[in-house]
């Protein structure tokens, strides 16, 4: 007795079906978008809302989608399926890594600390002040807080949505002490990790405890609670006004970034006047507390508190049978976790000069916590790509004055930053779940170095 | 006297709302273990689109019963969030199911962001205010009862009514209960979980949608950013009620909203948002599975 069970409706004409779902995907667009995006709420000069037809708006997105959805089933997807078979058949060839491969952390480095120097011999002192802040600085800081959330997420399997309050803890510490003490940079700094660590042990004691969603949830809501505070102790903090006027900082007391000392760096070295030396400076300080953590990272994971938060990741209870205090380790790595976020959060402070509850909101913890997953938790490498490519990304969008002629003169590329950012990681995640590395570097081995593989790996329970 | 009752009954409407958005909450973590992060923006999307229908209403007729255009906005706004729940849940979530367990979060969190930020860019960043809809105001016993909160009491009570029997009583709702046992057995005795799934979706984006309509109703003004707060709120609700389960997600809205009203009429408006997460926190270590919540159990 033959029976034969076809897996699927036999594949008619794939030209039709493409036809097919895009009409289905048009039908649903229109759905979704007829009111949003096909009617406009707009305030009349009587500040009643009134609505404002945009069908031909309605037309394109929907055309759009439907276009989308027919090259995708059509051509994309048979594409994909047909490499991906090629794939299979194709012997697994192990090529030596090349050069580049085998150095990249290396010259990742040398190519870091090249860069405000090319910038500024490609478009000249204030030319280059756009690329060393809002790329250079800006990618650098997330990397810093990434990978110091990393600690936490990554190697304890920790999940922390509130990151942001050590950070704002930090840069809080450092405003505060340096605008009514006038004490350096240099000693607030590691003042700042030390408060951020102690407010890191003091939340963690009572909730560490908890385990998985309750952990993220209080997390969250502690980070919430100190943007709160911050917001509404308006006698230490001044509300959501904010503290400006914060200090700069000094290269060590020896030389000054402000105009008006008499020791500036540009009157001691004899440089042309320019605020570009001190960005210049701020990215290499930047880049020294990125190193810095990383390097910290590196060699916790071979110490025993390291590899005791690895091994909570991995299994909870085989590591509290074999006489591992969890409470302990995982108050550690919260705890170093957070010093590294209270660091971070001080530099913010003093490159900005200005703090205000508003850059401390749940939307950064996001943005980290996205950048430490997306890069493939764990490792640092992918981690300085994703956070490179999400923020250098966004970033990239204000730069792009040529869609203006392309979409009309009221086209402002900037409202589109957020929206993307978040579509750019639900296509990142769908593409590669584990992140850009997705596999291990084992800090234990036998004879030699093998990458775990991605389907051993765990992220932990909480 | 009378002042605590005031305050006993504004928290009971607050409660209410964040009751509805709790369970979508819940029931998607029963489901699916996922937090869905995008759901409070759901909401959000709900209010506009409760707010939209509403001046569609008012442009076209000169003047509609208040019932009648509650009850049009409510159902366009559960059958269009629905809509966006279901396509969002096919995008974003079901390629990752099964997948390692923070990858569903980020992509929740990344919907969340667009989600907002979709609204902003096609609706403008500014508050959108409309005239009151209902305005009458009672007075029992020294008590001032709104017409709005009658209403937003009674549409959720229906509700939780309707929804009752639909988890309880009915082969959809039998079909949910087996998927948040045990999804690989309820599939192989012939439940089709990824349907299931889908409906469930639906159903908790169609409550936070009338909570939308309810909120626009009751507080005049909708703006893209409304989602966070209320979802995070809602979220601390289901939490402190006890993830996974219905009734906690109800007790755990009202808690919050009787928190937060009594809060700010005995204390400080300021920290009324401080005092409801504290005691998420403080409940959590000492009931540590939420008040309704199942204890995990380990398995080796």
């Amino acid at each position: 007795m033959a029976v034969t069970v076809s897996a699927s409706r036999p594949a008619a004409n794939p030209l039709a079906r493409a036809v097919r779902e895009a009409l289905f995907a048009g039908v649903i667009s229109f759905g979704m978008f007829v009111l949003l995006i096909g009617l406009k709420t707009d305030q009349n000069i009587r500040n009643e809302l009134v609505l404002e037809p945009r069908w031909g708006l309605l037309a394109a997105v929907v055309a759009l989608t439907m276009l989308g959805r027919f090259l995708y089933v059509g051509f994309i997807a048979p594409a994909m399926a047909r490499a991906k078979a090629e794939r299979a058949k194709a012997p697994v060839v192990v090529s030596e890594p090349g050069f580049i491969r085998r150095n990249s952390n290396k010259i990742g480095i040398v190519v870091l600390f090249l860069f405000p120097i090319v910038s500024v011999m490609a478009f000249g002192l204030q030319g280059s002040l756009k690329w060393v802040d809002n790329f250079g600085i800006q990618i650098l800081i997330y990397v810093m807080l990434a990978w110091g959330l990393n600690i936490v997420v990554g190697l304890a399997g920790l999940l922390d949505l509130g990151y942001v309050a050590f950070y704002a803890v930090g840069a809080y510490s450092y405003a505060l002490l340096a605008s009514h003490y006038g004490l350096s940079f240099w000693i607030l700094l590691p003042c700042a990790g030390i408060m951020a660590a102690m407010w890191g042990v003091i939340l963690g004691f009572p909730v560490l405890r908890l385990r998985g969603d309750y952990l993220a949830i209080v997390t969250l809501a502690f980070g919430e609670i100190i943007r709160l505070v911050l917001i509404n102790w308006r006698e230490v903090t001044n509300g959501s006004a904010g503290i400006s006027g914060i200090p700069k900082v000094s290269f060590f007391g020896l030389m000054s970034f402000n105009v008006s000392d008499p020791n500036y760096i540009a009157k001691v070295l004899g440089l042309a006047t320019s605020g570009v030396y001190y960005k210049i400076f701020l990215y290499y300080l930047i880049l020294l507390l990125c190193l810095l953590t990383a390097f910290v990272t590196i060699r916790l994971r071979r110490l025993p508190v390291g590899r005791a938060w690895e091994a909570l990741r991995e299994d909870e209870i085989a590591c509290r049978s074999l006489g591992i205090n969890t409470t302990t380790t995982k108050l550690t790595a919260f705890a170093t976790g957070a010093m590294f976020g209270g660091f971070a959060g001080s530099f913010f402070a003093a490159r900005q000069g200005f703090v205000s509850p508003e850059s401390f909101v749940f939307l950064e913890s996001a943005i980290v916590l996205a950048i430490v997953v997306l890069g493939g938790m764990g490792s640092l490498g992918g981690i300085a790509v994703a956070a490179a490519v999400m923020i250098g990304g966004t970033e990239i969008l204000r730069e792009l004055q040529f869609l203006k002629a392309v979409f009309g003169p009221d086209f402002t590329p900037e409202l589109y930053r957020m929206l993307l950012f978040g579509m750019a990681m639900v296509i990142v995640m769908i593409w590669k779940p584990r992140g850009f590395v997705g596999s291990r570097e084992p800090t234990a081995f036998l004879k030699e170095r093998k990458a775990v593989s991605t389907s051993f790996t765990k992220e932990g329970h909480g | 006297m009378q002042y605590f009752i005031q305050q006993l009954i504004n928290g009971l409407t607050l409660g209410s709302i964040y009751g509805l958005i709790a369970i979508g909450y819940t029931m998607v973590y029963g489901i699916i273990g996922m937090i869905n992060f995008a759901h409070g923006d759901l909401f959000m999307v709900g209010a506009f689109i409760a707010l939209i229908v509403f001046l569609i209403l008012t442009a076209m007729f000169y003047s509609v019963p208040v019932v009648v255009a509650l009850l049009v906005m409510m159902i366009v706004a559960m059958l269009l969030s629905g809509l966006y729940n279901w396509v969002i849940e096919k995008v974003a979530y079901r390629p990752l199911r099964g997948s390692f367990r923070l990858a569903p979060l980020i992509t929740a969190i990344g919907m969340s962001i667009a989600l907002s930020n979709f609204v902003q860019v096609t609706q403008g960043p500014r508050n959108k205010p409309i005239p009151p809809m209902v305005s009458q105001v009672y007075n029992i016993g020294g008590v001032s009862v709104s017409l709005k909160q009658i209403i937003i009491v009674l549409v959720t009570a229906v509700l939780l009514a309707i929804f009752w029997y639909v988890v309880n009583r009915t082969p959809l709702g039998r079909a949910q209960r087996a998927c948040e046992q045990d999804q690989k057995m309820a599939a192989l005795l012939g439940i089709d979980v990824d349907r299931t799934v889908s409906l469930t979706f639906i159903m908790g984006a169609a409550l936070a949608a009338v909570a939308g309509t309810l909120f626009l109703m009751y507080y005049g003004v909708v703006s893209f950013s409304d989602g966070f707060v209320p979802g995070v709120k809602a979220f601390t609700a289901a939490v402190l009620g006890g993830i996974g389960s219905l009734p906690g997600a109800v007790i755990g809205g009202l808690l919050i909203g009787f928190i937060e009203s009594m809060w700010s009429a005995y204390f400080s408006i300021d920290y009324k948002d401080v005092a409801a997460f504290s005691i998420l926190a403080i409940v959590l270590i000492f009931l540590p599975s939420g008040i309704l919540g199942r204890p995990e159990v380990e398995k080796v």
